[in-house]
């Protein structure tokens, strides 16, 4: 399924409403000026989207906020939960204030969008457009988009934790929001953007979210420069029974995520919420499979990275693919990011702490090109009997390329503003004594 | 008086607790300590990144007796905490030259 463009209808709306005060007489003139009927959200539509909603929330707090938290080091648990929930909730405001105008306002060209700042016009009867003829509420919309900024930004600081100053990730979460977040955004699921009319698949979010915020993650670890001590100071992960509490909270909201995407309670956002389950299932095994061809142990972070990593690859591919064809997906992305983690990442030698490149960016990249493959009809996929894999491969290839441009050089700027404002690395002592004091002045374990 | 200290495998506590009920022991002090001998330390793997931990989790017993029990004492030990592997750990005896209880005052074997 190819995205559409999610029209509101406010307008339509307010001039009913406007018909409505008018007198009798002005009420059948009107009549024979035939304004077509404002269309009305079907209740189940909007509750299933309500409900979407607060499961990505749940992903960001406490899923990812635990999931990261427990592989950091004991004296860095605070500082790394307190920067997700401090940027989750920074992005929100930024959010209603003006990212959505720049991600779906009314005006706008290919690139970037406006109007409709500090929700203006927006009101209760106001609609979003599905994919079909149905209609959801704009304001369920706009907090649906609003928890995927939430959530993008937040998976981003899993490459500069456990050094970066609480100052320098808000000043750099505004600017990366402005500057990389909302266009691409917009290029993606708006009708007018690049990609979307590229005809570039992306169910859920693989490019806008994983994509993204794996390669800003990348960028911003290698000019945030290592950790003290790594690589040659062990740094283990603090709780990895934290770590799982994460990965299934992560898990459990990511239907929100995936098959809230279909914006309707419908058939797509079942093979989507099918897909979350396989897909997972299948990563999760081989990521702990190929543990043991390499000759380690399966592990339980093993496990918990797999699950991560088959949830990024199916999020393009959650209604863009067949049970069976998201299985191999997400068992492909598994073993890459395995290799990736554990193999390049210490060869090339940059400290993406928590490897939010390896699994998010690289899972992401495996999951959108792998999204061309398993869309066919003849792998299970939902595309057309004329859909032809390698058209589509092009289109998803240089879709993810020049996401991979957007989001390096929107992030270099967003870091080196933050730099100069505030600085970005805590003092040497502050980051041996550990963040949550130095950073918050308290401890995670009394 | 002897303060028998042993380094014993967390798992064989219970034994040893046992066993020095046995002999008459009706106090100890027990702690959760780290170290190496002859067992070296295992490997840890997160994500492909292997750690060495060269300190292997023990529990160290701690009794305080006097001179005639002190070889049993040690008998007790040595017979409970064995298991035939390397790290099974060490045991010290070293003279006491005083002791108090606290809530009596009492001093000498008598506080034991």
């Amino acid at each position: 399924m190819i995205l559409a463009r999610p029209i509101t209808r406010a307008a339509a709306a307010i001039g009913l409403s406007l018909f409505a005060a008018l007198p009798a007489w002005a009420q059948d003139a009107a009549a024979h000026m035939a304004a077509p009927p404002a269309p009305v959200p079907n209740p189940g539509n909007n509750a299933w989207m309500m409900t979407a909603t607060v499961l990505v929330l749940l992903m960001i707090l406490p899923g990812l906020a635990l999931f990261y938290g427990g592989l950091t080091r004991a004296k860095n648990m605070l500082a790394t939960m307190t920067q997700i929930g401090a940027v989750a909730a920074l992005a929100m405001l930024i959010w209603v204030t003006y990212g959505y105008g720049l991600a779906f306002g009314p005006e706008g060209n290919a690139f970037i969008s406006w109007g409709k700042f500090f929700l203006s016009g927006i009101t209760p009867e106001s609609t979003a457009a599905t994919f079909t003829n149905e209609v959801i509420s704009e304001y369920v919309f706009v907090s649906f988009q609003m928890t995927f900024a939430a959530i993008t930004i937040a998976l981003v600081l899993g490459g500069v934790v456990e050094r970066m100053k609480f100052s320098a990730v808000l000043v750099f979460a505004t600017v990366w929001l402005t500057i990389v977040y909302f266009p691409i955004a917009h290029m993606v699921w708006e009708g007018r953007g690049l990609f979307f009319t590229m005809g570039a698949l992306d169910f859920a979010g693989g490019t806008v979210v994983h994509i993204n915020a794996g390669i800003s993650a990348l960028v911003a670890a290698i000019m945030l420069g290592k950790r003290k001590g790594y690589p040659n100071e062990p740094m283990p992960p603090h709780s990895l029974t934290l770590t799982m509490v994460g990965t299934g909270l992560l898990w459990v909201g990511w239907f929100g995520f995936n098959a809230g995407s279909a914006l309707e309670a419908n058939g797509s956002a079942a093979l989507a919420m099918i897909n979350t389950l396989v897909a997972t299932a299948a990563a999760g095994l081989a990521w702990m499979a190929t543990e043991r061809v390499v000759g380690h142990k399966a592990s339980a972070l093993g496990f918990c990275s797999g699950i991560i990593a088959g949830l990024v690859a199916i999020t393009p591919a959650a209604g863009n693919s067949g049970p069976f064809g998201a299985i191999v997906l997400g068992a492909v992305s598994s073993v890459v990011c395995f290799l990736f983690v554990a193999r390049v990442k210490p060869a090339l030698g940059y400290d993406d702490s928590l490897d939010a490149f390896g699994i998010h960016g690289v899972g992401g990249i495996v999951g959108a090109v792998g999204t061309a493959i398993v869309y066919a009809p003849s792998l299970g996929g939902p595309g057309g009997a004329d859909y032809a894999i390698g058209g589509q491969m092009v289109t998803q290839v240089s879709a993810v390329a020049a996401t991979i441009v957007i989001s390096a050089i929107g992030t270099a700027i967003a870091i080196t503003i933050a730099k100069a404002l505030t600085g970005l690395r805590v003092t040497p002592d502050v980051e041996l004594e550990g963040l949550d004091l130095g950073e918050h002045g308290e401890r995670a374990y009394n | 008086m002897k303060l028998i200290m042993a380094i014993i495998k967390p798992f064989k506590l219970d034994d040893v607790r046992d066993a020095l009920a046995g002999v008459g022991i009706a106090g100890m002090t027990v702690s959760e300590v780290k170290g190496f001998g002859r067992q070296k330390g295992q490997t840890e793997i997160y994500r492909g990144a292997e750690y060495t931990t060269n300190m292997v989790p023990k529990v160290k017993v701690e009794v305080v007796c006097d001179d005639a029990l002190a070889t049993r004492v040690v008998e007790a030990i040595q017979q409970a905490a064995n298991s035939g592997a390397i790290g099974d750990g060490k045991i010290f005896v070293l003279d006491v030259a005083h002791a108090v209880r606290i809530r009596t005052g009492e001093t000498g074997e008598t506080a034991l």
